[in-house]
């Protein structure tokens, strides 16, 4: 065979399908966020992506005829991209799959499998593309590689980009149109019936481009969008959309919406009219019609979280996660004189801003409100002022994990660092308050409690019962820490707000046990006992024998609503026939579930491959040596990237922004790494010394990272995503060497197990991405970043064994 | 062919004489179903602090034709003790939770209760076995409508059903002996607390569709402003701190 000539539209073609592949797995889990629910968006995503696999297994196979037909091959795969993707998720939303209905029904595990079957169609045909390239222009392998590596970085931050000025089901219509137009460069150079295929692709591409959206989404009928468009009058009024959610506003004049999560048995007061709105179909937050007159707002102060304002009287306030603007309206009218709410998604601000500044009162330019757009923790780093409330509304809150790529539930707000950071923003005698919902059995407020003694354990404060207050309904809790410790009036104010309004004292100073359970009573007084173990001496004995997790998270292990402990998985079974799966959270059993299946289907895909994978020659490299190289650089390239995508999080605020920027930096500096590869000499780079270098940088990165943070947290947004981007870039430059100098070598050797290295790849990054996020779960970020190196450096001693010197 | 006309037979029988617990071809199915119920009722003792129901409540979902309130397409499952799809985003309880909320309620003859969320009107039409006068509220007209003719269908008169918002009860015939609430949101609405009768009780199912997290139960007191709540978990729990 020739050796055929690698063209820079060849590069562009490649770059192009990369960017529509690695943008389609970001459009497609918000997509089916907005369908299903989050938690089954990752699952489905994940495995979806074992698309990869799959196609290093077929190219395993027929590897040699699909490169003697280049062109076709590539226009085929390119165009299935291109109408798979939209056409696999209508069928996808098609299917009757009820994420709900799990813990019931075995066939709905049949449906969950069809749907993730349907979505890595087009992944495979993505993979397709590439290793057809490696097959082909074996001598260009690193350049290919490069070429594969930016069009994905790119991809991954001009998606996020695109989801700003366009809803999600136009973005999907252009990514398809995208894959199209990746056929063209290449097939162009082919016979005239290749011609005319890529002219029908061209003018199909342009239709999908310029047409409105041909699948509408429709959202599962379980979910809270749905259910309220059911209701008698109602319609959605207005649509705001952005990468961090779909916001849907609901006005039914007929039936209104009437939230006040938390409010007392005892009230007897109307709520305001409001309109609802929903966070991808779910999460309702409101906006309450107000025109200057707090009297229509007295049921403000009827709900747990109105305490704070009874026991400490605050003037200058601090909400955070503002939403629609209920938390600021309880402010004001409990006579706050001054109100900050930090909101992160703008367009939730914009809605009471601009569409319903009539209908809100133009609260948000109140003459004693003032509004950021920005994620709280952060604007508790770079802002200076200093309050005598800072008001957690986790009800009102929408979860970070809802958005982006490889999205669980960190969140930097719960941490012991996060409470320390708010208390030193409090003026004297101020108190920082977290309002969430009651959970029986009790597990999310124990946690908060212990995170919150935690943090006054690190201030140094002696006796932590002292500064702390806690109350519960039957819905919504309330927890308050200060500095300072409480007073006799303080504390007689939050006996007597409780007393009043039906809810039980969980503790303040001098609390008696029959105080703890008197209106919402529990068959003992568990939150009760579960605050005064904590407080007593026995609190390390208390977290190991309770039956959830419920031990501070930090910012290395920031997953504030992992509660699930290992050992109570066959219990977790067990409820699960019964129906009572819904007790607990879903979140980690799901990643469980998707780490087994990864693992299944990832050994499936590798070991089938062997059945036909024939040695060329008696020097081919070991099979083992190999599987075991691509395995680790697999792994550990989507480690290190998980861990600082998280890490960025803390840093940048915002997750969509802290994925687009690290995703791309990584992938874009690999990409170079990667033509530093192409451009060394035959033998290639010795990869050990590339591993010593990538395991020392991301130690000293580990290392160097809290100074860090500290140092850049009063940049404004934009140097810091730059020196972000900065400080990723060597690291990924080296990270980029591995993959395409051990294919080199492969090719060299053996050229038709090319794909097979691939479809290793392509496994490895799925169950790695899964099995990262888990370990960051039981082991913190820094030991994901550890590992990593450890593999890199496993893959540098590998090298001599894997491909032995065939010169 | 039989079973056809056995279900005509039934329906003519139940239509005229009340008698509804008539043959209907799906006895076995319902006392597969009761015994379910029991199995459960007994292995969350702890959690529900009740070892059984009371034999009222489980001769009334015997009386139940559950697969009248089910889509035709489910008919076959409808006595699976496991909760259904009904449309609109709605569901039909698990009989379980339908009969430990029918025994945490009380409900007993000529007591006045109102249900809000309708639904398929299957929690109604037990309650309505027991002998209790039911006032149903649904908010989404077609199930409303369904669910009324339902009702009308296999002769349950004294349930009445109505299209509107529950947030408000049922003024006209307050105060009630017990009031359900099929689904909760974020608080209770006072208008409904007002219309408890002293000494009354309240269920509400806390949690989303599918997936009942606990029961609530309130309990208005004798005394003026008097409520208090209760939390009941529906399945069974390894207890929070163990000995091991």
């Amino acid at each position: 065979m020739s050796k055929p000539r690698a063209s820079a539209s060849l590069y562009l073609s490649v770059a192009l399908v990369s960017a529509a592949a690695l943008a389609c797995e970001v459009l497609l889990t918000r997509l089916l966020a907005i369908v299903h629910w989050h938690h089954f968006a990752y699952l489905v995503i994940s495995l979806a992506l074992l698309g990869f696999g799959a196609s290093g297994a077929f190219l395993s196979l027929a590897g040699s005829w699909c490169a003697a037909r280049f062109r076709a091959c590539w226009v085929a795969n390119a165009a299935g991209f291109g109408f798979g993707a939209p056409l696999c998720f209508a069928l996808a939303q098609a299917l009757p799959f009820n994420a709900l209905e799990v813990a019931w029904s075995a066939r709905q595990w049949g449906w969950l499998a069809l749907l993730f079957l349907c979505l890595a169609l087009p992944f495979f045909a993505c993979a397709n593309c590439i290793a057809l390239c490696f097959l082909r222009y074996r001598e260009r392998i690193a350049a290919v590689y490069a070429a594969d590596l930016a069009g994905a970085g790119l991809g991954a931050a001009g998606v996020i980009g695109w989801l700003y000025v366009s809803p999600p089901e136009a973005v999907l219509q252009g990514l398809a149109a995208l894959g199209m137009a990746a056929a063209i460069p290449v097939g162009w150079g082919g016979g005239r019936a290749l011609r005319g295929a890529c002219a029908a692709l061209g003018l199909a591409a342009a239709f999908l481009a310029l047409a409105p959206p041909l699948v509408p989404l429709a959202p599962s009928q379980f979910k809270g969008l749905s259910q309220a468009l059911e209701v008698d009058g109602a319609r959605v009024s207005a649509t705001r959309t952005s990468p961090l959610g779909v916001l849907s506003v609901v006005e039914n004049e007929r039936v209104p919406v009437r939230h006040a999560p938390g409010l007392s048995l005892a009230s007897t007061s109307a709520i305001a009219p409001q309109v609802g709105v929903y966070t991808d179909a779910e999460h309702l937050r409101v906006i309450t019609r107000f025109d200057g007159d707090l009297a229509p707002l007295r049921y403000l102060a009827e709900s747990t979280s109105a305490l704070p304002y009874h026991a400490v009287r605050p003037a200058r306030v601090l909400v955070l996660g503002a939403g629609g603007g209920a938390g600021v309206l309880q402010a004001l009218e409990a006579g706050a004189e001054e109100v900050h709410a930090v909101e992160l998604d703008p367009e939730m601000v914009a809605l009471v801003r601009e569409d319903f500044a009539d209908y809100a009162g133009d609260l948000y330019r109140h003459p004693r409100v003032r509004v950021h757009v920005a994620e709280a923790r952060e604007h508790l780093r770079a802002s200076s002022g200093r309050y005598d409330l800072i008001q957690v509304a986790a009800l009102d809150s929408f979860g970070a994990a809802a958005a982006g790529l490889h999205a669980s539930s960190e969140r930097y707000l719960y941490t012991v660092e996060a409470v320390r950071a708010a208390l030193e923003r409090l003026r004297p005698g101020g108190a920082l308050a977290f309002t969430r919902w009651v959970k029986v059995p009790p597990r999310d407020g124990v946690k908060l409690f212990a995170t919150l003694i935690a943090a006054l354990d690190e201030r140094g404060v002696s006796d932590p019962g002292r500064h702390l207050a806690w109350i519960r309904g039957w819905s919504t809790a309330t927890l308050m820490v200060r500095g300072e410790a409480w007073k006799a009036a303080e504390i007689d104010a939050i006996r007597s707000f409780a007393r009043t309004r039906s809810f039980d004292l969980v503790h303040v100073p001098g609390v008696a046990r029959e105080e703890a359970n008197r209106f919402n009573r529990l068959d003992r007084p568990w939150f009760f006992e579960a605050a005064a173990a904590l407080l007593g001496p026995d609190r390390e004995r208390f977290f190991e024998r309770y039956k959830f997790h419920v031990e501070p998270a930090s910012d290395d292990r920031p997953h504030f609503s992992r509660f699930v402990k290992w050992a109570h998985l066959p219990e977790l079974l067990r409820l699960q026939r019964q129906g009572g799966i819904g007790l607990l959270e879903l979140g980690y059993p799901v990643l469980v579930a998707t780490l087994g299946v990864s693992l299944l289907a990832g050994a499936l895909l590798i070991l089938a491959p062997l059945a036909f994978l024939r040695a060329p020659s008696p020097r081919a490299p070991d099979r083992a040596g190999v599987c075991a190289y691509f395995l680790c650089i697999g792994f550990a390239f989507l480690a290190i990237e998980i861990a600082f995508i998280q890490k960025a999080m803390l840093l940048l605020g915002a997750p969509v922004l802290a994925v687009a920027v690290v995703l791309s930096a990584f992938l874009v500096s690999a990409g170079v790494g990667s033509l530093a590869v192409q451009r060394s000499a035959a033998q290639g780079l010795p990869v050990r010394a590339v591993a010593v270098a990538i395991a020392g940088l991301s130690g000293l990165y580990l290392w160097g990272l809290p100074a860090f943070v500290e140092a850049v947290a009063t940049l404004p947004l934009g140097p810091r995503a730059a020196l972000v981007a900065v400080m990723i870039f060597p690291l990924g430059v080296l990270m980029g060497m591995p993959f395409p100098a051990g294919l080199r070598r492969l090719a060299a050797a053996a050229a038709p197990w090319t794909p097979w290295a691939w479809g290793i790849n392509g496994c490895a990054s799925v169950s790695g991405a899964v099995a990262s996020t888990l370990l960051a779960v039981h082991f913190g970020f820094s030991a994901v970043v550890l590992l990593a190196a450890g593999a890199y450096l496993l893959a540098g001693a590998l090298e001599r064994v894997s491909f032995p010197r065939s010169g | 062919m039989r079973r056809l006309l056995l279900l005509v037979a039934a329906g003519i029988l139940s239509a005229t004489s009340g008698v509804r617990a008539a043959a209907d071809g799906y006895e076995d199915a319902r006392r597969g179903m009761l015994e379910a119920v029991r199995r459960l009722v007994a292995d969350t003792r702890v959690e529900t602090g009740r070892a059984a129901l009371a034999p009222e409540v489980m001769r009334a979902l015997e009386a139940v034709p559950r697969h009248e309130f089910v889509p035709s397409g489910l008919v076959a499952r409808a006595y699976e003790n496991r909760p259904l799809p009904i449309g609109h985003g709605q569901t039909i309880s698990q009989p379980y939770i339908v009969a430990l909320m029918t025994d945490l309620l009380e409900a007993g003859p000529d007591r006045v209760v109102l249900e809000v969320g309708t639904g398929s009107g299957y929690q109604a039409a037990v309650l309505a076995e027991l002998g209790a006068r039911v006032y149903s509220v649904e908010i989404i007209p077609p199930l409303a409508e369904s669910a009324k003719r339902r009702l009308d269908r296999l002769g349950y008169r004294d349930v009445a059903v109505r299209l509107g918002d529950g947030y408000y009860g049922w003024p006209e015939h307050a105060p009630f002996d017990a009031i359900i609430v099929t689904a909760a949101a974020g608080h209770v609405p006072p208008p409904l607390v007002e219309q408890l009768a002293p000494g009354a009780r309240m269920v509400i199912p806390v949690g989303p569709r599918f997936a009942v997290q606990h029961l609530l139960l309130i309990e208005k007191g004798h005394e003026e402003g008097e409520v208090f709540t209760r939390n009941i978990l529906p399945v069974r729990f390894v207890p929070l701190t163990g000995d091991h």
